[in-house]
């Protein structure tokens, strides 16, 4: 439960922030505080939607509220390049590549009741014991401090750039080394799954239109719900490919070279996007 | 009481310049588009020559029913075109469009991460629409929206990076601040690799395999009608002006010009931003459509190592030489 685990780690940092706000100017807040402060339940609310959810592309797209309440909050802190490279990074990558992934291998519309984890009670504890930690720890080392709000914004791009390679170059370089190795290892591992699975013919599966009950580790196409979903599209896909090999029931279909294979089929304006 | 009303008055104008500019560029597509086929395009609409087209279809739009599916997702259905419309309106906020800080809606100190950020986001709304349609062609369309988006968001992200290193700001009015005209030769291979990406991100012709009409019936829209359509359209074409006016603002210095740049630089930001509308156009009628793998192959061998050896060269030329 990867997406539990993220929505989980979400949840326990909204609380974790909004506990920040309270040791100081607790009876008289201003309205950045309040703004701050309902951000912060709006952010946690979704947090909680998400894992509770039983809609999987639903949970995927509270998470995006989730993930961009995150980021009004560092706006509201005045935290403004953290706030855009959290849209940008979260909201604009992360979740795609997410809802990417969901598509490609189970996405039905309505509730999935196999959705629910049975570890979910374990999950819950794991959960509130991190975000008890975390609230401990950040109220325990921010205890008096005060940020103040109206100066000069204490996180422009220029101020956390100069922290950044002044004060934490070594941890941002060894991070950068760390996503590094992930990335030659993703490649290492994409390109041995391809040398492996090169030996049969891409198209023989599709051609005979065998059973859908072994897919091979490049091709989990088949969604539950009898939904056709699509295929991995950086692979070099003929078009054949694209269709559920359980609704072609006929093979000649799939060779009708001038339906499904015309990759010098041109682009005719005059027929674009039909009459407007 | 002054600051409220010039917050309104600059927000009126963003709004009045997404409602109008987006409808100028869908009109100039309808007729350069017919010159360049040889026939004439709208002419009955309005009178003189067709203007009024695209407002007629508008009315048109409006009055269609407005249909969900009986299996789709309903709220995600109609939130979709929402997604993808509104990131365009807040991006006009932060483009500058003359010197000074009268001339932008809203000077942000990290203008372009800012952009950048917005833009991916509207992508959303493709997905979103292409999920929640619960048609194959729609999905598959959402699929290769997405690919697409993760493919040519990299090299659009280092060109903008390589123009904030050469500016030493990541602000959009400071790197036009900083702007002089040799960035032109510069940022050449930064400014064509960004533009392209840009394209490939609003699924403009030739990179847009994933609405295909002829091969996938218009992917993620293929169940829109009515309004929602009209606002997917209108979501493209102000993708169009956003990212017409960011490459302006980047790589082509904006409101400086040869003369003039005081008092009509904006003259200059709308001229470029006109002249690479054209040629959005332009590429929409001359170039054939790239296959799906050939999408990919070009956004990861090509525009990548082509965007990664500006930032070298970026790198390069400000240590030795500045």
């Amino acid at each position: 439960m990867t997406l539990a685990a993220i929505a989980s780690a979400t949840a326990t940092t909204a609380p974790a922030t909004v506990a920040a706000t309270h040791p100081h100017g607790f009876l008289s807040p201003t309205g950045a505080e309040i703004a701050f402060l309902l951000v912060g339940l709006v952010t946690f609310g979704a947090a909680l939607v998400t894992v509770t959810t039983k809609q999987l592309v639903h949970a995927a797209l509270w998470l995006v509220v989730a993930l961009g309440g995150l980021a009004v909050e560092y706006l509201l802190l005045t935290a403004e390049f953290i706030a855009w490279v959290q849209v940008l990074i979260y909201v604009g990558s992360v979740v795609v590549l997410l809802l990417f992934g969901l598509m490609l291998t189970k996405a039905p519309i309505g509730r999935s009741p196999d959705a629910d984890s049975g570890n979910r009670w374990a999950a819950l504890a794991v959960a509130v014991a991190a975000a008890a930690a975390l609230v401990w720890v950040v109220v325990d080392a921010f205890r008096a401090t005060w940020m103040d709000l109206d100066g000069p914004a204490a996180g422009s791009t220029a101020v956390t750039g100069a922290s950044l390679f002044q004060n934490w170059v070594l941890p941002f370089e060894a991070l950068s080394v760390l996503l590094l190795a992930a990335l030659v290892g993703a490649i290492v591992l994409s390109r041995k799954a391809k040398a492996e699975s090169s030996s049969p013919p891409v198209n023989s599966r599709g051609a005979t239109g065998s059973s859908p009950s072994v897919p091979d580790s490049r091709n989990h196409t088949f969604g539950r719900n009898g939904r056709s979903q699509g295929n991995d599209p950086t692979e070099r896909n003929t078009p054949s490919q694209l269709k559920n090999p359980t609704e072609l029931k006929n093979p000649t279909e799939l060779k009708n070279p001038t339906k499904l294979k015309n990759p010098t089929e041109h682009n005719n304006p005059t027929e674009q996007k039909g009459a407007r | 009481m002054n600051d409220a009303l010039d917050v309104a008055l600059r927000l009126l104008i963003v709004f009045v310049v997404f409602l109008t500019f987006p409808l100028i560029v869908g009109q100039t597509e309808h007729k350069v588009m017919a010159h360049m086929q040889g026939r004439l395009g709208p002419m009955y609409a309005g009178g003189f020559h067709g203007w009024a087209q695209l407002v007629a279809d508008g009315v048109k739009f409006a009055q269609k029913e407005d249909i969900v599916p009986a299996g789709a997702d309903r709220r995600i259905f109609q939130l979709a075109p929402a997604v993808a419309l509104l990131p365009y309106l807040l991006v006009l906020l932060a483009i500058p469009i003359g010197p000074g800080e009268g001339a932008v809606g809203q000077v942000l100190d990290a203008g372009i991460f800012f952009v950048l950020a917005v833009m991916g986001v509207s992508v959303l709304g493709s997905l979103m629409a292409g999920w929640a349609s619960a048609n194959k062609f729609s999905l598959l369309g959402g699929l290769r929206t997405a690919a697409q988006l993760l493919a040519y968001e990299l090299p659009m992200l280092l060109t903008a990076a390589s123009v904030a290193m050469a500016a030493g700001t990541v602000s959009l009015p400071g790197i036009l601040d900083a702007f002089h005209w040799w960035w032109l030769p510069w940022q050449l291979v930064g400014a064509i690799v960004f533009f392209v990406a840009g394209l490939a991100e609003l699924q403009r012709p030739p990179f847009d395999m994933p609405v295909a009409d002829s091969e996938i019936i218009f992917g993620a829209y293929t169940e829109y009608t009515g309004l929602r359509f009209a606002l997917f359209l209108l979501a493209e074409y102000a993708g169009i002006v956003v990212l017409c006016g960011l490459t302006t603002v980047l790589f082509l210095g904006g409101w400086h010009g040869p003369w003039g740049a005081d008092g009509l630089g904006w003259v200059w930001t709308l001229l470029k931003t006109a002249l690479l509308a054209f040629v959005v156009i332009w590429l929409r009628v001359t170039y054939p459509r790239l296959r799906e793998d050939q999408l990919q192959k070009l956004s990861w061998t090509l525009l990548v190592p082509l965007s990664l050896a500006q930032i070298a060269l970026t790198g390069i030329v400000k240590v030795v030489f500045l």
